[in-house]
């Protein structure tokens, strides 16, 4: 029965830690390794306009989550504005509002889009068909002329949508459309045909997204609800072109004006656009985070706080290496976790001064210890001398260090001081009661467990998985469970009895 | 590829049946000793009291010394007594043991090895022992004092310097298997395997000498003394097993080692327990613990001490690699 509770705990932690991650990576994009590079749009929309000297208000489409990008951040700048986001089903909207204002001016909209190809469309729903203003005579014949020689050569909306660009553009260009375009604009009167034929279609708005442009607007586009597809599709309204280019950002789909002012003249809004790669980790960092449990994240925390978290996360791993090398191999350790706190020291100071500043100040601090146990003090007093010792010792390796010019000396602060005068005593007292040789093994012992820790800790993707992956922590929790109970045969004990399976002669 | 040669496979030691630290301590420790238990046998007084009420013969308390002020009147304590030991009661790894094998007209107090200590030096050890220098973890003890131990003479040809004792690993109250651990030069008087004591498994029917090994490897006579291991036959050790097999009722733990010395006047005496017994006992006999662990385990509880010895010598028996013609004693399990 325990047995049976504890596989399903470690069954729930695997579960939940694996979930926990893959959730982490789905929605939030953050990748499995640390290296991707993502890149990232910086987009600024300048809006102009001629106030009338009194209460202006501004109304600017913004752009959402669609496929292939991702809203990272967002700023406004516009002073003595009043600022207010909304958001509904046709898309989200900026409204900056002041009581008075006169003369030009200028209101700017920044946005950071991660390009993401995994990113989805948010759910998209067929709009409800709006009446069209029926038209008069003699356009309301030439409009249903070519309907009908549209509809007649087409198979579905999709076909239907393409032959209708067409037959307005171009070389198909015929009298009737002719007719029709002295009316309405080309992309207006498409959506217009298209709704009057009983397709749902849309005019939307969009940017082209070049490196490095300037003063650039948005372009207009022709969405038709797909009926087989249940989604909507791009048009472009003048080649009849299906799909959407890569490199279309779409500001505004709700077929509404991108930009509205009450209370201005001559308003007008302008791109300027800037592209640039970044770690996928800071692209991560700059995402906008709704703080729903789910997204329980250590990147809601100041910048401070997150580089310590990306320490202590660490310590699992290290844990989980002395875990290993003790039940797998059998490796003996002064101090069960002492490595694990030397390694963390290594991270700091770099391996090979590590190294050697541990041997150095270990070695120093052995010999003192010697001498002190003639004094035959209580073991509370002995080992705080010992401390005192260490740093003393670590002061004057500091100081020389510094003197002969070798600032990777300095870092040798960085040691736990506490843990390495309890090594000191430990390894002190081994040297008395079992010789150097235990004091050899397990010290080696020790500082190879603290070398493969620190190899660990300070892997680029295991610190990336660890630092953006809390479920992972979880599933490390597992598998320690599970190592737990692992009654098999070390490593060395391979080599230990080895001699009782050699006669096997006699009987 | 000569460094392969000291390896073998995990499948061969299990066919074996040695059982390996992990599976020690999950499947037999953890499971059969309970924690609460182990200040029991960790205490060595707690031990010895434990002992004498369940009339279980260990050397005679002398007295026990538990404050620095109780260290002057130590010397009143000693007189009368010709040898004795001096222990602390939380020790380990016979840290801080003084052995006493005399002492002169005008109290001087002679070591085995001939030196000379005085009343002053005496209490300065137990004034160490009481403040922790020998016990885990360097908490505060008690000294423990009990008389000397008069050797066995049958045994001392078997051992330098030191004494040898006997460890008998004891499974829910069966004694599963026995070693006699000799000390030698090497281990410089010390009964540890691992400092070059010479282990050698004997056998559970009998008490003779199975096989003997240093350093993990066969040998066949004591390094030191020269003499033939494959005579050695551990004198009343019937008796032995019996109190080995007691200290399960008197502990409730239920995989323990038992350390066992031999008196020439009192016969076997319990020395220590051992709720954390090594697993070299499998090396000096030649032969894993699995088998007889899990035949064991296939026993009902409730059974008494003599048959559990019986159960034990019956099923246990095994015949001696030391002894070169084996057909001699083949019919007799």
């Amino acid at each position: 029965m325990s047995r049976l509770a504890f596989y399903l705990i470690v069954g729930f932690l695997l579960v939940v830690g694996i979930a926990a991650s893959i959730h982490r990576h789905v929605q939030f994009e953050i990748p499995w390794t640390p290296g991707e590079q993502r890149q990232v749009w910086e987009i600024e929309a300048v809006i102009t306009f001629n106030a009338q000297d009194g209460p202006v208000q501004v109304d600017l489409a913004l752009p959402s989550h669609q496929a292939g990008y991702r809203v990272l951040t967002e700023n406004t700048a516009s002073s003595g504005y009043g600022l207010a986001y909304s958001a509904d089903e046709l898309g989200r909207q900026a409204q900056w509002t002041i009581r008075n204002a006169a003369g030009s001016q200028q209101l700017y909209y920044s946005v950071q889009m991660l390009v993401s190809p995994e990113a989805r469309a948010p759910i998209q729903t067929p709009p409800g068909l709006s009446t069209p203003t029926p038209w008069g005579a003699p356009y309301d014949t030439a409009a249903e002329q070519i309907i009908e020689r549209a509809w007649a050569r087409s198979a579905d909306n999709a076909t239907f949508t393409r032959e209708l660009i067409l037959d307005l553009n171009g070389e198909r260009q015929a009298e009737n459309a002719r007719l029709l375009l002295s009316q309405e604009t080309p992309t207006a009167l498409i959506v217009r045909l298209l709704n009057q034929a009983g397709v749902q279609a849309r005019e939307i708005s969009g940017l082209m997204l070049e490196d490095a442009r300037r003063r650039q607007s948005l372009t207009s586009w022709i969405q038709v609800f797909d009926e087989t597809g249940e989604q909507w599709a791009v048009f472009n309204p003048t080649t009849g072109e299906r799909g959407r280019p890569d490199n279309l950002l779409l500001w505004e789909t709700g077929g509404r004006a991108v930009l509205e002012v009450q209370g201005g003249t001559n308003s007008q809004v302008s791109f300027s656009m800037l592209t640039h790669n970044q770690p996928a980790s800071a692209a991560v960092r700059n995402h906008r985070s709704d703080s729903t449990l789910l997204n329980f994240s250590i990147h809601s925390l100041p910048l401070e706080e997150q580089a310590l978290f990306q320490t202590i996360l660490l310590i699992p791993i290290g844990a989980l290496v002395v875990v290993l090398l003790r039940v797998f191999i059998g490796v003996k350790t002064s101090g069960t976790f002492m490595p694990v706190l030397i390694a963390l020291a290594f991270i700091q100071t770099t391996l090979l001064t590590g190294l050697v500043g541990f041997l150095l100040i270990v070695a120093v601090g052995l010999v003192i210890r010697n001498y002190l146990s003639h004094l035959n003090l209580l073991l509370v007093a002995r080992v705080s001398a010992v401390i005192i010792t260490v740093i003393a010792i670590i002061a004057a390796f500091t100081v020389l260090a510094y003197r002969m010019g070798l600032s990777a000396g300095l870092t040798v602060t960085f040691f736990p001081m506490i843990i390495l005068a309890w090594t000191i005593e430990r390894m002190s007292i081994l040297w008395e009661e079992e010789g150097p040789k235990q004091v050899l093994i397990q010290g080696g012992g020790s500082l190879v467990t603290a070398v493969l820790a620190y190899l660990a800790m300070n892997n680029p993707w295991i610190r990336h998985i660890t630092f953006n992956f809390l479920g992972v922590q979880l599933i490390l929790m597992a598998f320690i469970l599970m190592l737990g109970n692992y009654t098999g045969y070390r490593l060395l004990e391979l080599r230990r009895f080895k001699p009782i399976t050699e006669d096997e002669k006699p009987s | 590829m000569s460094w392969f040669k000291d390896w073998t496979w995990p499948s061969r030691l299990s066919d074996k049946g040695i059982i390996g630290m992990n599976r020690r301590n999950i499947r037999y420790i953890g499971r059969y000793n309970s924690r609460k238990l182990y200040p029991l046998v960790d205490d060595k007084l707690k031990t010895k009291l434990l002992a004498q009420r369940y009339d279980i013969t260990t050397p005679a308390l002398i007295g026990t010394v538990s404050t620095q002020f109780g260290v002057k009147h130590i010397g009143e304590m000693l007189t009368g007594h010709k040898g004795f030991v001096i222990k602390p009661a939380k020790g380990s790894g016979g840290k801080g043991i003084l052995v006493i094998e005399n002492v002169d007209d005008d109290n001087v107090f002679i070591k085995p090895s001939g030196a000379h200590l005085s009343l002053v030096d005496i209490e300065r050890h137990v004034s160490n022992i009481l403040s922790g220098l020998y016990s885990l973890g360097g908490s505060p003890d008690v000294a423990v004092i009990e008389t000397l131990i008069n050797f066995d003479e049958s045994l001392m040809a078997y051992t330098y310097e030191g004494v040898p004792d006997i460890r008998v690993i004891v499974f829910k109250g069966y004694p599963v298997m026995a070693m006699m651990r000799l000390s030698t030069a090497a281990s410089d008087g010390k009964a540890n395997l691992h400092q070059g004591a010479v282990g050698v498994g004997l056998n559970i029917a009998t008490g003779a000498a199975l096989r003997g090994v240093q350093f993990d490897r066969p040998c066949y006579s004591h390094p030191d003394t020269g003499h033939d291991l494959a005579s050695l036959v551990v004198p009343q050790w019937d008796t032995l097993l019996n109190l080995a097999a007691g200290c399960y009722e008197m502990t409730g733990l239920g995989y323990l080692g038992t350390d066992m010395v031999l008196d020439r006047v009192h016969g076997p005496m319990l020395l220590e327990l051992n709720a954390r017994p090594g697993l070299a006992i499998q090396m000096t006999n030649g032969e894993g613990l699995r088998r007889r662990l899990d035949l064991i385990e296939r026993q009902p509880d409730g059974v008494g001490a003599k048959e559990r010895v019986a159960f034990a010598q019956h099923h246990f028996a095994r015949q001696s690699e030391l002894v070169s013609t084996p057909d001699t004693e083949s019919a007799s399990a």
